[in-house]
């Protein structure tokens, strides 16, 4: 706890911050990285903090919890200012400003109901045509699934 | 030349399509070349499109090649409730070339990646059309001599028209007008505005078809059909608007032609026909020589 920045939700000692969460997103975070079935980890979070940056934001807190590529590009969807970081013995380790990646693979639904990649057993796979105002194109039907249609697989 | 597919006309650089709408003229004075000879051509129509399935069929046998296959999905395996991709697997063992028809988007796209045949995409639904796309303009090159600077007229359904937005695509990188003709319902999707606005391509809408018929070198027209709108009484009041009748084409270009991607219900009265702008037929004959230079172009047969 440096700067004494993130008092109000407890220090950890290994694990994953994550912070600048937009607040109305906080709980979506928690539920597509399936922190509400972890059993064995503790977690904190809190939102509706002072933000310069967002107005209001949330952060999570995961003790002995690491993410892999696909769960930090989920993160990237929903919350795309988020900041990782990665905790060893109270020192932040690594930091990233989460991206969204050119391609997505196997993580969002795609909104087209006749769209093959509902019916048959393969990973959907989008290019992202625009980053800021999510927009994603199908690689098999071609069509658009935007930031209002997001849905997570 | 490897042997690739053609999912989506997008797929296509500017030099494929040039390649392929000179194939097809070779084909037009040449029609009968035994270059399939030995091979098996195989057309899974998941949905019937007895049109479409004919005029490849016809362009597999003026190339001395064979044909298996099924032509709707009841008489296939995925009625016993095979997936799509099992299909795929087991029929590329017994084919040198995959033709797919399919009611879901996507299809063909997922069947070129499941084997290494090469695979035409004959229509998966309301996405990809594209040898449709490129015999229309083997249609337009050939009527007009050629595919640069031209005024393009589109009538009709342009808001689900998958040939029409294909079209836009594909003859976009040749500097066209676009007119575009519909019903304020049927209006084209804002995704086409944008494109055409970031490639600064010139267009007019308008739901008036006269003076849009005047100035064009191709009149494109489509079926208005009567389930894409939610008030009938809508459709009743607007489908006469949208009806090429032949004492409206007294005032238009000499080099003027009518297409049609066909079948057509009642949009082009039929004393259209005998006049010289109709060209929808000849068009659907284009269909198997375009076909023909597409199997042997995805093939590296020339
Ligand atoms: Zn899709």
């Amino acid at each position: 706890m440096k700067e004494g920045k993130h008092f109000k939700v407890s220090a950890i000692k290994n694990g994953t911050v994550i912070d600048h969460i937009p607040s109305k997103t906080v709980f979506k975070v928690i539920s597509i990285l399936n922190l509400d079935k972890l059993e064995d980890k503790m977690i904190t979070f809190g939102s509706n903090f002072e933000s310069k940056k967002l107005g209001s934001k949330g952060i999570i807190k995961i003790s002995d919890k690491y993410f892999d590529r696909e769960d930090i590009d989920k993160i990237s969807l929903i919350a795309p200012q988020a900041k990782i970081s990665i905790i060893k013995d109270y020192e932040v380790v690594h930091k990233e400003v989460v991206e969204i990646p050119d391609k997505i693979v196997g993580i969002v639904k795609c909104i087209n109901p006749n769209c093959i990649s509902n019916h048959e057993k393969i990973q959907s796979k989008f290019l992202v045509l625009s980053k800021e105002d999510v927009s994603l194109k199908c690689h098999y039907c071609e069509k658009i699934t935007s930031q209002t249609d997001l849905n997570l697989i | 030349m490897v042997s690739k597919s053609l999912v989506s006309i997008t797929d296509c650089t500017k030099e494929e399509y040039l390649r392929i709408l000179n194939l097809a003229k070779e084909f037009e004075a040449n029609p009968h070349q035994n270059i399939l000879n030995g091979k098996i051509v195989a057309t899974l129509f998941f949905e019937p499109s007895t049109r479409t399935r004919l005029s490849f069929e016809s362009a597999v046998l003026r190339l001395g090649g064979r044909i298996i296959g099924f032509s709707e999905a009841s008489s296939s395996s995925s009625s016993k409730g095979e997936t799509f991709s099992d299909t795929i697997r087991t029929v590329s063992n017994y084919c040198d070339l995959l033709i797919i028809r399919h009611p879901l988007e996507g299809t063909a796209r997922l069947a070129s990646e499941l084997t290494s045949l090469p695979v035409i995409n004959a229509g998966d639904g309301s996405n990809q059309h594209p040898t449709q796309t490129l015999l229309d303009m083997y249609s337009i090159q050939k009527t007009q001599g050629r595919l640069d600077n031209l005024t393009l007229t589109l009538v009709g359904d342009l808001k689900y028209g998958r040939t029409v937005h294909s079209l836009i695509m594909a003859m976009a990188t040749f500097k066209p007008v676009f007119y575009f003709v519909s019903p304020e319902e049927l209006k084209l999707p804002d995704d086409y505005r944008v494109f055409l606005k970031q490639n600064n391509i010139e267009y007019h809408e308008t739901t008036q078809l006269p003076h849009a018929m005047k100035v064009a070198d191709i009149v494109y027209m489509t079926r208005v059909q009567r389930e894409r709108f939610l008030d009938p009484m809508e459709y009743e009041k607007t489908k006469n608007a949208y009806i090429l009748k032949a004492e409206m084409l007294s005032d238009t270009k000499p080099n003027m032609k009518v297409l049609h991607p066909l079948p057509r219900i009642n949009e082009i009265s039929t004393d259209v026909d005998s006049t010289d702008k109709a060209y929808y037929f000849q068009q659907a004959l284009n269909g198997v020589y375009t076909r023909q230079a597409i199997i042997s172009h995805v093939l590296g047969l020339k």
